[in-house]
């Protein structure tokens, strides 16, 4: 009865090499365990990560599952471009439903003609769900991003509406998922829930995975709002008594264009990105994500509403 | 498969893997506050984070930030100032990553440890040292005892209220461990700590130089993290199997790959093995990870093994080696938590899910329950949520079981209520 007993001795498998393991494993029991499920894809880091685990889980054989992508049309034309490009290389079945189809069917109905169309998500990707009668879709999602989703489970059970209810998860012990749904309802599966925003860029160095450019540092014309970064783009453009400057920035995540800020950084390759959020004061989302501090709970109350 | 690769020998020196633990007490223990200051002070907290939580300190009239409001997650619970379900946090030191479970307490204490404990291999057992052992130090160490977790760490807390003598962390320590030996509790650590002021969490502080054991996060980083480390017997559930069925490439056309995460043991190529439950033999082939090919493979690896034989092998098969087999049964007895709202009914069928396994279920007899403060066992004819039971099930289909003590990933199962799908009970097989 001390602590003699508890001796050092070596892991058997590094941290990363765990976590991938973790994902594989979560990733064949969706294929295992679902009809027909599908992996989203956004073209971003996280995404882009799961695409790396998913060719470890089922290669030399094709993914039990396409690839889905609700565009907001809002997104840079390098994601874009960078998605497109990385579905042909893996030879998978790319789907792309995009938010102007919701707009005109008029599912979706904006406020304002330049408000941020990352919340609107939902209701394509709920459309796309019927559509293809999806019973999972895989997402990137961490636990680590945000509070609403340090509860989350690695399958997440959705009602037929996509609402999530944070009162009425299933119970999820060791590591016996239970993907059971009636027709209609779905999970949402999430491979790197254990997985921080270190852990990811750790991974896509060790694994030498390509990236959209907007990640690495790059000039761009920015506007300082609010203490975050605001790029001057067609969509933003600048106003009158903006002050425009040219900065050195990255994209720490890549989403709607109006609602995801760069932040200043002249890591330029993989390395010194690991570095700098070794390093970093502030979290993912805190500094790029225009849409989360709207209110401390905006995150639990999006994901209720069928958000990812 | 054109370019296989042999696998690269060195891992980098400096990971020492990645654990999982849990921390049990409740509100007063002062065990946000623990989990706050790990946090802290591994400098995993960030400054918008650190801020939000400033404000919200000093909303609440309180003088200092108070580092317990880091693991309130929901709006629900915020509303309330409880929290309700198990929320898992991350930090690193650099060289090993933690993932900790916070069960919280409340009513539906039981359930969340259970939970929580599930995936942990070590659990932190907190004590007020103003309080010593009570009635919940009792159920918190049995059910970390039930459910098998390999380490276990005694924080005594708040040391600064008991003027962090020795005699008040001594006198915890034997009482602990003359009940502990009833549980049958082979192994425990013992910390004096101040989760508040940091002492012996991850710095050593001034002010119990009395202390010569390791600080809370010197044993973190010593612990093994093998999840299962006492069982060396080769288990390997099948979850998917590999048909590419490719007519353009001579390689992919009678490829056959068996797709599955090592849960205990190693493989070599060459070994020979056994697939239950049917009880064929057969040889690895070859074992592979994306494009390598693999002489060996360790538990908690997520590999494809090639099998020499064209044997019939699907979801839910268990490969093993033949000397060392799993049982193959229709009948089990295990130690089972009812995790749902809606009682267990005796006169109903269940599925049940045992690694990558499925099969109905229906209920033998339940044997006894266990009062979870007095840990006596109690007759009973049905079950509620919390409750804890010896229950004796018989299986439509046959599974490969080992005992949960000796093999956490083969002796677990849930219990699921087919016509809700709801997961309503866990199981450790006896």
């Amino acid at each position: 009865m001390s602590s003699q007993a508890l001796s050092h001795r070596p892991a058997a498998l590094s941290h990363l090499d765990w976590l991938e393991a973790e994902s594989i494993y979560i990733l064949r029991e969706v294929a295992g365990q679902c009809a027909n499920p599908a992996l989203l894809f956004s073209g971003g880091k996280d995404s882009i990560v799961l695409l790396r685990l998913a060719e470890k889980a089922f290669r030399p054989g094709r993914f039990p599952f396409p690839l889905l992508h609700i565009d907001t049309g809002h997104n840079y034309p390098e994601v874009i471009e960078f998605r497109d490009r990385r579905a042909r290389e893996l030879s998978e079945r790319l789907i792309v439903r995009s938010l102007e189809d919701s707009m005109r069917r008029g599912t979706i109905v904006l406020k304002a003609a330049d408000e941020s169309r990352n919340k609107h998500q939902s209701i394509t990707l709920l459309e796309a769900i019927e559509e293809f009668g999806f019973d999972c879709c895989i997402g990137g999602a961490r636990r680590d991003e945000e509070k609403a989703r340090a509860k989350e489970r690695i399958f997440s059970f959705r009602d037929e509406f996509g609402q999530w209810d944070p009162k009425n998860q299933r119970p999820e012990l060791w590591d016996l998922y239970n993907a059971r749904v009636h027709k209609g309802e779905n999970i949402r599966a999430f491979p790197i829930s254990n997985w921080t925003e270190l852990d990811v860029w750790q991974y896509i160095e060790r694994e030498k995975l390509d990236l959209p450019s907007i990640y690495f540092a790059h000039r761009r014309p920015i506007v300082r709002r609010n203490g975050l970064l605001q790029p001057i783009t067609a969509l933003t453009p600048a106003r009158t008594d903006d002050v425009v400057e040219e900065l050195m920035v990255r994209f720490r995540t890549v989403g709607d264009i109006p609602c995801t800020a760069p932040v200043e950084s002249a890591a330029d390759t993989t390395a010194k990105i690991i570095l700098e959020t070794a390093e970093t004061t502030i979290t993912e989302r805190g500094a790029t994500r225009l849409d989360d501090q709207t209110s401390e709970a905006s995150m639990e109350q999006r994901k209720k509403e069928g958000y990812f | 498969m054109s370019a296989v690769e042999l696998l690269p020998e060195c891992q980098p020196p400096v990971d020492t893997g990645l654990l999982r633990f849990l921390t049990c007490g409740s509100v007063d223990d002062g065990k946000s506050t623990l989990i706050g200051r790990l946090l802290f002070d591994t400098k995993t907290i960030l400054a918008d984070t650190l801020s939000a939580i400033a404000r919200t300190s000093e909303r609440r009239g309180l003088e200092a930030v108070d580092l317990s409001l880091l693991t309130d997650g929901l709006q629900a619970e915020r509303e309330q100032g409880i929290t309700i379900d198990v929320a898992y946090r991350y930090f690193t030191t650099g060289t090993r990553k933690y993932i900790i479970a916070d069960a919280p307490g409340h009513e539906q204490y039981t359930r969340n440890m259970v939970t929580a404990a599930s995936t942990a291999s070590l659990a932190i057992i907190l004590i007020d040292a103003r309080k010593g052992l009570l009635t919940q130090t009792r159920r918190h160490s049995y059910l970390a005892h039930l459910m098998e977790i390999p380490h276990l760490v005694v924080a005594i807390n708040k040391m600064d209220l008991v003027g962090h003598a020795e005699d008040v962390f001594d006198r915890i320590r034997s009482d602990y461990l003359a009940f502990a030996r009833q549980l049958g509790i082979a192994e425990a650590t013992f910390i004096p700590l101040s989760a508040l002021n940091g002492d012996m969490v991850v710095d050593r502080g001034d002010a119990m130089a009395w202390y010569e054991g390791p600080t809370l996060l010197e044993l973190l980083e010593s612990v093994p993290t093998v999840f299962s480390e006492t069982d060396q017997r080769f288990r390997f559930p099948v979850q998917y199997v590999c048909r590419p069925q490719r007519a353009d490439d001579p390689v992919l056309h009678d490829f056959r790959g068996f797709m599955g995460r090592i849960e205990s043991g190693e493989i070599h190529r060459g070994d020979e093995v056994l697939v239950l439950p049917a009880g064929i033999k057969s040889h690895v082939k070859d074992i592979h990870l994306l494009d390598q090919s693999l002489p060996s493979a360790i538990a908690g690896q997520s590999v494809t093994l090639l099998l020499e034989n064209e044997i019939d092998v699907s979801r839910g098969d268990m490969i093993v080696r033949p000397q060392e087999s799993a049982l193959v049964t229709r009948q089990i007895e295990a130690m089972v938590c009812w995790l749902s709202e809606t009682p267990l009914d005796p006169q109903r069928k269940y599925v049940i899910r045992q690694t990558t396994r499925l099969s109905k279920a229906a209920i033998s007899s339940i044997d006894f329950r266990v009062d979870i403060n007095s840990l006596e066992q109690m007759p009973a004819d049905h079950l509620a949520m919390n409750d804890i039971a010896r229950v004796s099930f018989r299986l439509a289909q046959p599974l490969c079981v080992d005992a949960y003590s000796r093999n956490r990933a083969t002796g677990a199962f849930i219990v699921i209520d087919d016509t809700t799908n709801n997961t309503v009970a866990a199981g450790m097989i006896l």
